[in-house]
């Protein structure tokens, strides 16, 4: 791998950038593999990396049915955070933070991973009292939780309307100072860029249409591209799960599809240089370094796998905007997208062994698979390499449901589009 | 997305409540198993294309109905009033 620095950057820059390398292989499919995972996302990515860096399991291909990155990795808000109240989810988020703070090194690939900070506002007090809740939650697991009143948010955010002469008033503010932004396509990229330096087959544009599968156990995967066999096969499809799942011929999971839309504005000058989110409903709002405000809200709310959404909730989304932020009225919007999340039934995600044998699921990301990548790669190349789960992700289970061991963060029952 | 509603006509789908999906089954009050409770509260098909599943017009008539959708292209193939009515939207 040729690695990147400033003097690599000066070499090419000398030679107009007309010699750089490309930055991974583009192989033909073997016909066995030691672990196939299906999905070239940043998940799928990511758990061929730490498969090779950390056990050592280099037969490894990633099939992507379209182009690398090219599902829910570039479809995002891009903000990465731990601030989560259920041991389970605390522990596993902060690795997830740990690991994002030593990505660019690690990878040797700019993720551009800015800790920005994220601020949640309260508009009531008892919401005041469940963020004080949640805060110190986050302390005991050794994440960083500050409570912020409402001059200080004033005071970090000047842009926000802090006054009364609003429905929903602003009366304080969790802060956690480590979250940020990083940059989506950056993490698909050197995630990718790594695996292959390890010798991970990275095939893209091959669809898998089907399992091989010696009685109950799957040995290989049919695609596009030939029949291929492996003794362990991942799935890392996101809002896919359900359609991949049925191939391997399970029917039902604890699972729905649905649509979340995301929207950037025109660029502007520097206005908000932390995370926001709202308190009263649902948004979450921050700025690119091309200077675009991000954001994001609600579901729609129905089970869809169309990769756009409907109007009320772009109305929606755009009035909470410019409740918090009025100054934002008359900008334009640039782009919106819509991305297939695969909502759990308790809002938390699966990294397990199973449904059948030979078969590695991680799945059930809602709409946190994002700053969940690098954690989620290294749980889920625990899991296929040991055959077992590791602590970080014993709670992930797929039969929690059924064993009423739920993991539900938001107290929201078994209603997807509630989460 | 516009729903036809068999009693008030072609509606916005912002004055619909989504409901959710609508061939699970509730087992009887009395059944213990849990099988089936646990297949009629977490389970799933979740297809993608046609899906049937029931929408309550909360800000119409309030009924509650049966809607065909194909989940890749939001498109409506039937509406009928859930229940025995078995009302259907006018085509």
């Amino acid at each position: 791998m040729n690695r990147y620095s400033v003097f690599s950057l000066i070499k090419n820059a000398l030679s107009g950038h007309k010699n750089w390398k490309r930055a991974w292989r583009a192989p033909e499919p073997k016909s066995h593999y030691d672990v196939i995972i299906i999905g070239g996302g940043g998940h799928g990515l990511a758990t061929a990396y730490y498969l090779a860096k950390e056990h050592g399991i280099r037969r490894v291909a990633v099939l992507e049915k379209g182009g690398l990155g090219s599902g829910n990795i570039g479809r995002n808000t891009t903000i990465v955070r731990s601030n989560y109240m259920l041991p389970a989810n605390t522990k596993f988020y902060e690795h997830s933070m740990k690991l994002w703070e030593g990505l660019s090194k690690d990878l040797n690939y700019n993720m551009m991973f800015s800790q920005r900070g994220i601020i949640n506002l309260a508009h009531t007090p008892s919401q005041m009292d469940a963020f004080s809740r949640r805060g110190n939650a986050m302390l005991i697991e050794g994440v960083d939780a500050e409570l912020l009143t409402t001059k200080e948010i004033s005071r970090r955010v000047p842009g926000l309307y802090t006054g009364k002469n609003t429905r929903f008033p602003i009366v304080g503010g969790l802060c956690q100072p480590r979250a940020g932004t990083a940059r989506h396509d950056a993490v698909a990229w050197g995630y990718a860029r790594g695996a292959d330096n390890y010798g991970v087959d990275i095939i893209e544009n091959c669809e898998v249409i089907g399992f091989i599968k010696d009685g109950d156990r799957v040995t290989g995967v049919k695609t596009t591209r030939g029949e291929i066999s492996a003794p362990k096969v991942g799935i890392s499809v996101a809002g896919n799960t359900s359609p991949v799942m049925k191939l391997a011929g399970v029917n039902k999971m604890p699972i729905e599809a649905h649509v979340l839309q995301a929207f950037v504005t025109e660029p502007l000058k520097p206005l908000i240089n932390t995370v926001v989110t709202w308190g009263a409903g649902h948004l979450y709002i921050s700025q690119s370094d091309k200077g675009g405000l991000v954001f994001g809200g609600d579901l729609d709310g129905y089970n869809s796998y169309a990769q756009r959404g409907n109007l009320p909730i772009f109305e929606h989304v755009a009035a909470a905007a410019v409740t918090m932020f009025p100054n934002l009225s008359r900008l334009k919007l640039l782009r919106n997208w819509g991305g297939i999340m695969d909502m759990s039934m308790d809002g938390s995600p699966i990294i397990c062994k199973g449904p059948l044998p030979g078969l590695y699921l991680n799945a059930g990301w809602c709409y946190g698979g994002f700053k969940a990548t690098p954690a989620a790669g290294w749980c889920f190349a625990y899991t296929i390499a040991k055959d077992e789960p590791h602590n970080l992700n014993a709670a992930f289970t797929l039969d929690r449901f059924y064993n009423g061991r739920e993991l539900d963060e938001g107290g929201a029952g078994p209603y997807p589009a509630h989460q | 997305m516009i729903i036809k509603c068999p009693h008030c006509g072609p509606r916005e789908a912002s004055e619909y409540t989504y409901v959710g999906d609508a061939k699970v089954i509730r087992p009887d009050h009395e059944d213990n198993d849990k099988d089936k409770w646990n297949d009629y509260v977490f389970m799933r098909c979740n297809p993608r294309g046609k899906h049937s599943e029931y929408w309550q017009h909360t800000s119409g008539c309030r009924a509650f109905l049966n809607v065909i959708r194909d989940t890749v292209s939001h498109k409506i193939s039937n509406v009928i009033l859930a229940g025995p009515w078995k009302i259907e939207a006018k085509k």
